[in-house]
């Protein structure tokens, strides 16, 4: 029982992390179609870039609630300024070419973050300070940290605000429309291109916040941490249903209970043949499970080659 | 008639060149740089296995690797002490290529009939979950000895002549390297004929036909799930066959050689080589192979020239610039540097969008 | 004459609404069937469940007097049905021949290792497949067109490509996706011979078309789709004159 309840708080953590992750994904596909594949990196990006204006910082003497807002401050800013460089330079001029461009595009992003990346951070993990009191308050048979409580608040904060983003303001109206049909949406006035740019810059902002979440969860930055997350958060974003936001929430979620109950009970579950070595394989086999059996996900739509 | 035999003139001169190539490489480098060429052999095998699903087919594989490490443990297991077994090459190899065909089916038959992009990420998970057991199959049964690989296989024997230790022909002794070059140009020379006949045939021109628009081909009557999958399988095969061929020569493999990486490497050599086009794929393969190494042996006194020290590692120069030419290749010459002539037509007739 | 396509008690829904009701309709060997209606009367939809493309809620097909499956398109096209597409779908980076030749694939048999081996059986196949595709280009009227690719034709010359394609299938029926949408005067005169051509050697031809003048003009008899229903099924003098079709059309646009 008390595994059961202590992974239950794991996967929420992990999966509202997954969540903010898997709303760039969403967002995107929303409205390009395009899965980009270099929106992990942004996450490690962020992640890095944050702890690089937070360690000197607090070491300065500064109060660490001030040096960790700086620091997500600046994860936001340069992830989104990445984001916006990203859609314009890469994909944009591929918006009517074969569908396997801005794939393969995708990639090749990746490949060189990943590597500016461990340029200007090095090869070596990078520690995340200790900032909140690491001792846990116990619930129910198992326990839970200040910081695990605070990641899941700022989720649901974050995930609020886009919500009522997009549902609320003029924008998420234009937003909305365009992912629609973005020919109609250009005769209705909106700017489509600015959208585009406008989605890739609030994703990267999410994406930005997720990375020093996870890297606080895990207590390290590397360069090498996004294309997995990445991955897994792109699972999620199937999971859900791509291209629907509460979708991605919701998938996000559940990718993060079922990867910690996952790894809690694989070792019974096949009789010690297999560890949690494998927590891993879960994100894969969810995903392929749920695009051979329900390639719409739990709440999108139709995405057969047929339709 | 002429053309017949421009045709076989064509082939001799090829045939001449490959021969020599090793000798002139070896004799004026050294014989790293024939190890260098063996690997781009394989290479190139894998580059055009992966051309049949992702240039005719048009199917974007992320996870191509896993078939090579298929074909590459299947030789492991079967000619190593690890299980005591030492099954000859030439009953391994073609087994090799019969798993990985069939790992390839029963990965395509249930994804198949999903997008493209879809595809593309179960592909890719596919490559991961292979390597994630290749590591961790080693407990409670020890498989695959895990992180650790797998050691001591047996080399590839041809009439019963081992490649890997040198041998004398003709007075001249000729070094394992390129025994085993000899080899994988004919496996490879095997491969392009395959993949040349099978272009220019009934099945070729069904992969093109789903690649082109996949409703019309149904409407045609083209089973296109099964050929698809035929799609699949031959491409497995191939990656299949090349990774038998890679444990025999490397007498070693473990789970790092099958990297995400690796795939995405493949993927480069296709793209950049040409999609569809065998020639370029060739090409592509063969660049590609060869860059890291010339990278590795030049980077680092450049760097000390200009800068004063070692700024990146060859490992992620390469990678830097493969991603970059994907980037560069996409946008300015999306059909690959030897694109065939209809892939060229195709994408130069998709402008891009004016309103940037 | 015999029926030679049945459709009994079609239906087929998208969400709320109904795009087929209950439709029944049966096609004679070797006469030019007619299927009009308004726009978004269920028309493309009726082909595309009987081609395979969608699955139908209810009712089922026979075919020359046996049952029809229609649950893939390539067992519909084997079955001896061949169709065009509203929005011309030609495999537009392959040569006119090329076209052809993948039509043809449905009626050969050489696999991998016959490709391989390029034996003796297999390039004759060969032969036959571009002696057959190169044929049935000139009998559409572009026989010199074969080297050229798919996405360089002019509109018209696609629509009779994408005929020749379908032909290479060799069907019973052949089934027209609205043939003369897009064309201008004399290129529907050109398109209504070869149809007509079609069924004087021996095709039956099922003609979804907005064009009610050519329909009028070509067809053998005709049927009047809307909102879902079929609304009458006789020659095209009676169909002309019906009340129920003439308040569908909004009176005006029936010749």
């Amino acid at each position: 029982m008390d595994t059961f309840v202590q992974q239950i708080i794991n996967g929420l953590t992990l999966g509202s992390i997954y969540a903010l992750v898997a709303l760039g994904y969403t967002m995107v596909y929303g409205i390009l179609g395009l899965i980009n594949f270099a929106h992990g990196e942004v996450v490690m990006i962020g992640a890095l870039t944050a702890l690089a204006v937070i360690k000197p910082l607090a070491g300065a003497g500064l109060p660490w609630p001030l040096a960790v807002l700086a620091g997500v401050a600046a994860a936001i800013a340069a992830c989104m300024a990445l984001g916006f460089v990203i859609e314009r330079v890469a994909y944009r001029p591929l918006r009517n070419a074969p569908r396997l461009a801005p794939l393969i595009t995708a990639i090749g992003v990746s490949m060189v973050l990943q590597q500016l990346a461990m340029i200007i951070w090095g090869r070596n993990y990078h520690s995340f300070p200790q900032l909140l009191p690491a001792t846990p308050r116990a619930i129910g048979g198992a326990q839970i940290t200040d910081l695990q409580i605070m990641i899941v608040a700022v989720a649901i904060l974050m995930m609020a605000g886009l919500a009522l983003l997009v549902n609320r303001t003029r924008l998420g109206r234009a937003m909305r429309a365009t992912a629609e049909n973005p020919q109609i949406a250009g005769l209705m006035g909106v700017d489509a291109n600015h959208i585009v740019s406008l989605t890739f810059v609030i994703g990267s902002a999410l994406a930005a916040v997720a990375g020093v979440m996870v890297s606080a969860n895990y207590g390290i930055a590397h360069y090498n941490m996004g294309f997995i997350l990445g991955l897994k958060a792109f699972t999620a974003a199937v999971l859900g249903g791509i291209g629907n936001l509460t979708g991605a929430m919701l998938g996000g979620i559940l990718l993060g209970l079922i990867e910690a109950l996952g790894a809690g009970y694989i070792g019974d579950l096949t009789g010690g043949f297999l560890g949690s070595d494998y927590q891993d394989v879960f994100a894969f086999f969810v995903l392929i499970v749920v695009l051979i059996f329900r390639p719409s996900g739990l709440m999108g739509e139709k995405v057969s080659e047929r339709a | 008639m002429k053309a017949k035999v421009k045709a076989w003139q064509g082939v001799a001169l090829i045939a001449a060149v490959l021969a020599v190539l090793p000798f002139a490489v070896g004799l004026g480098m050294g014989n790293a740089w024939v190890r260098v060429l063996d690997f781009a052999l394989l290479y190139i095998m894998l580059a055009l296995g992966l051309n049949i699903v992702v240039g005719f087919a048009g199917l974007l594989d992320l996870g191509y690797i896993a078939f090579y490490a298929i074909g590459a443990y299947l030789y492991a297991l079967l000619s190593s002490p690890h299980f005591g077994l030492h099954w000859p090459a030439w009953a391994v190899l073609p087994l090799g290529a019969a798993v990985a065909g069939l790992f390839g089916v029963l990965l395509g038959a249930p994804t198949l009939r999903l997008r493209g992009d879809y595809l593309a990420i179960v592909t890719l998970g596919f490559g991961e979950i292979i390597r994630i057991f290749l590591n961790n199959l080693n407990s409670p049964v020890n498989i695959t000895n895990g992180p650790q690989g797998i050691a001591r296989i047996d080399p590839i024997s041809v009439f019963g002549v081992p490649l890997s230790r040198p041998l004398d022909v003709l007075g001249v002794s000729l070094p394992g390297v390129y025994l085993y070059y000899y080899l994988f140009a004919l496996v490879a020379l095997g491969i392009i004929f395959v993949t040349m006949r099978l272009e220019d045939s009934r099945i070729g021109r069904a992969w093109v036909a789903i690649r082109e628009d996949e409703i019309a081909a149904k409407a045609c009557g083209i089973n296109t799930r099964n050929v698809k999958l035929l799609a699949f399988a031959m491409g497995a095969s191939f990656g299949g066959v090349a990774g038998g061929l890679f444990a025999g020569f490397q007498e070693f493999v473990s789970p790092e050689s099958f990297s995400l990486m690796e795939s995405v490497m493949v993927l480069c050599m296709v793209v950049l080589g040409g999609m569809g086009h065998v020639p370029g794929v060739v090409l592509g393969g063969l660049l590609l192979a060869v860059l890291p190494e010339a990278l590795r042996q030049g980077a680092g006194p450049v760097q000390l020239a200009l800068f004063g020290r070692v700024l990146l590692d060859p490992e992620s120069l390469r990678i830097l610039l493969f991603g970059l030419a994907l980037i560069l290749v996409m946008q300015y010459r999306p059909a690959g540097l030897w694109p065939s002539a209809t892939r060229r037509r195709e994408f130069s007739e998709n402008p891009p969008e004016p309103g940037r | 004459m015999s029926a030679l396509l049945e459709a009994i008690g079609i239906g087929k829904r998208f969400g709320g609404v109904e795009a087929l009701k209950d439709v029944s309709l049966s096609i004679a060997q070797g006469e030019i069937y007619g299927l009009i209606g308004p726009n978004g009367a269920g028309k493309t939809t009726f082909f595309n469940v009987l081609t395979g493309l969608y699955a139908a809620d209810s009712g089922h097909f026979s075919f020359a007097g046996k049952p029809l499956d229609v649950s893939a398109p390539h067992l519909v096209a084997a079955a001896g049905i061949a169709r065009t597409f509203q929005n011309i779908r030609l495999f537009a980076n392959m040569s006119a021949l090329e076209n052809v030749m993948v039509g043809r694939h449905l009626r050969t048999r050489a696999g991998v290792i016959g490709a391989v081996l390029r034996n003796e059986a297999t390039r004759r196949e060969e032969a036959a497949i571009e002696r057959r595709a190169l044929e049935l280009l000139h009998y559409v009227g572009i026989g010199s067109r074969g080297n050229d690719l798919a996405r360089h034709l002019s509109y018209g010359d696609q629509r009779r490509l994408e005929i020749a394609r379908a032909l290479a299938t060799e069907p019973r029926l052949l089934a027209l996706d609205e043939p003369a949408a897009g064309m201008n005067g004399t290129e529907t005169g050109a398109l209504r011979q070869l149809i007509g051509g079609l069924r004087d050697d021996g095709l039956t031809v099922l003609l979804i078309e907005h064009d009610v003048k050519l329909v009028m003009g070509l067809c053998d008899r005709v049927a009047v789709l809307d909102y879902g229903e079929k609304i009458i099924e006789d020659v095209p003098a009676r169909v002309r004159r019906d009340p129920k079709v003439i308040e569908a059309y909004l009176g005006g646009a029936i010749a």
